[in-house]
């Protein structure tokens, strides 16, 4: 059974999920993919305010297709992670709680989400379409220079999620693999 | 000589761009079908469900399957009796992607100035355009759009003769096991042996477009490639790195002569949405 979770992500939530756990996340989170984090780190290096407040927040590493007449947004399935691990160490500084992506995070960010408690989901990459339906509102709220890798805000509904990394050191990949792994001995 | 005007071959180019988005080919959904019934792990049949769901709201609606409509890899077979006319091959196929990808609501991830400004291109040119001259007064075009993320853990090794096939399959493995959930596992395996350092490569990208099933298909190392499926697969990855049986749907080597001193090999990982669609004119 998904457990039912919504933003802002309080510690108790974070620290009663564990990795493996399906969760169906509501709430608002916002996109971010590598050009927005580069500014966004850039932000917090000089001290500026950023276009949102990251106490709590939780970004989806996307950038989506564009939206059909009609639609609120176009097919949104998630980016490779492991691109955005050179900036999550300023971003989990600055109060980052939840992030969502697909593939491995580094050691060190493995590690600072025990130390900041925070947690790493993963979404079923190339589901777009049916993550898209999750996805309720979607607004641009920063760099639309910068197309399909603007910030947006979204508004999600059961949001389908697996716990990747949670805050106690557990990782879904590692114990998967394990778990699975055929000794071909 | 036949003539071919060009205005076609954008057409068609358009059209293939989004149908190759849109729809999942039935071969790859009957693969999900029963890679479902064999897993065990609960979170390997929510992915596979979640992938058939998505690929029929992605067929019904018209819709890319993935937000990554890739980079447009063409491949033209140009039969050396017909004439092109009209315009170029090359800005008509162009021509093509653009509009099929402004006009499909596809993503436009190109960007120029790739070491520096990274400047999206904005309409998802240029495609990357593989053509050969062949007999006959046929034009086929095979687009396959290619996502980032699996074309991110491809790699290229050139080996010393003496590996053997016990160092190319060392290789294949290693690569697309470490490559682990990156690449959005379960995953299809192109692998090119032989020819230089440039033909492996595009060998590696031909063979994804074999076909996956391989029943009566004619294979240059039929052996070599269910070892180097039956060893990722052993490895526990599974459906998008969670855990599981079903980490590479297939392995499809090609091979071409090489050089005395040389063995290259390469790598190319495509993710579980394979898209590509053909066109003969």
């Amino acid at each position: 059974m998904a457990k039912k979770i919504s933003t802002p992500l309080t510690e108790e939530t974070i620290t009663g999920l564990k990795a493996g756990d399906k969760v169906l996340l509501s709430g608002t989170i916002y996109t971010a993919r590598d050009a927005a984090h580069e500014r966004l780190v850039k932000l917090l290096e000089s001290g500026e305010e950023l276009p949102f407040d990251l106490a709590g927040a939780v970004i989806y590493y996307v950038g989506p297709a564009p939206a059909k007449p009609g639609y609120v947004i176009g097919p949104a399935g998630p980016t490779t992670s492991y691109r955005m691990d050179p900036y999550t160490p300023a971003m989990l500084e600055g109060g980052l709680k939840g992030m969502i992506g697909k593939g491995s995070r580094s050691r060190e960010v493995r590690d600072l989400l025990q130390e900041h408690k925070a947690i790493y989901f993963g979404a079923v990459g190339g589901a777009a379409a049916l993550i898209s339906s999750a996805i309720k509102e979607a607004e641009v709220i920063a760099y639309e220079d910068l197309g399909t890798e603007a910030i947006r805000r979204l508004q999600v509904k059961d949001f389908p999620l697996v716990v990747v990394n949670d805050c106690k050191g557990g990782d879904l990949y590692e114990q998967g693999r394990e778990k699975y792994r055929i000794s071909s001995n | 000589m036949r003539q071919v005007k060009v205005a076609t071959i954008t057409e068609e180019v358009a059209r293939l761009s989004q149908e190759s988005n849109y729809y999942l080919d039935q071969e790859l959904k009957d693969f999900f079908i029963q890679a479902k019934e064999e897993e065990e792990s609960p979170t390997a049949q929510a992915v596979f469900a979640q992938l058939l769901e998505n690929a029929s709201i992605a067929g019904e609606e018209e819709v890319p399957l993935c937000q990554d409509t890739g980079t447009t890899v063409v491949f033209v077979e140009l039969g050396q009796e017909v004439q092109l006319v009209g315009g170029n091959l090359e800005e008509a196929i162009n021509e093509g992607v653009s509009q099929g990808y402004t006009q499909g609501y596809l993503r436009k991830s190109m960007v120029e100035d790739p070491a520096g400004k990274r400047k999206n291109t904005g309409d998802n040119t240029p495609a990357i355009i593989h053509s050969k001259i062949v007999p006959g007064d046929k034009v086929k075009l095979t687009i396959a759009p290619k996502g980032g993320g699996s074309e991110n853990m491809s790699q290229i090794k050139m080996l010393k003769p003496a590996d053997g096939a016990a160092g190319v399959k060392d290789f294949v493995v290693k690569t697309v096991v470490e490559a682990g959930p990156n690449p959005c596992p379960p995953v299809i395996v192109g692998v090119g042996i032989g020819g230089n350092f440039e033909k492996s490569a595009l060998l590696a990208k031909e063979a994804l477009l074999l076909p996956l099933n391989k029943e009566g298909v004619e294979r240059d190392m039929p052996e070599l490639e269910d070892e180097i499926l039956k060893e990722i697969n052993n490895s526990g990855v599974g459906p998008q790195g969670f855990g599981g049986r079903t980490t590479a749907l297939a392995v499809n080597i090609k091979t071409h002569p090489c050089h005395i001193a040389s063995l290259p090999v390469a790598v190319n990982i495509n993710c579980h949405a394979a898209r590509h669609r053909s066109v003969v004119l």
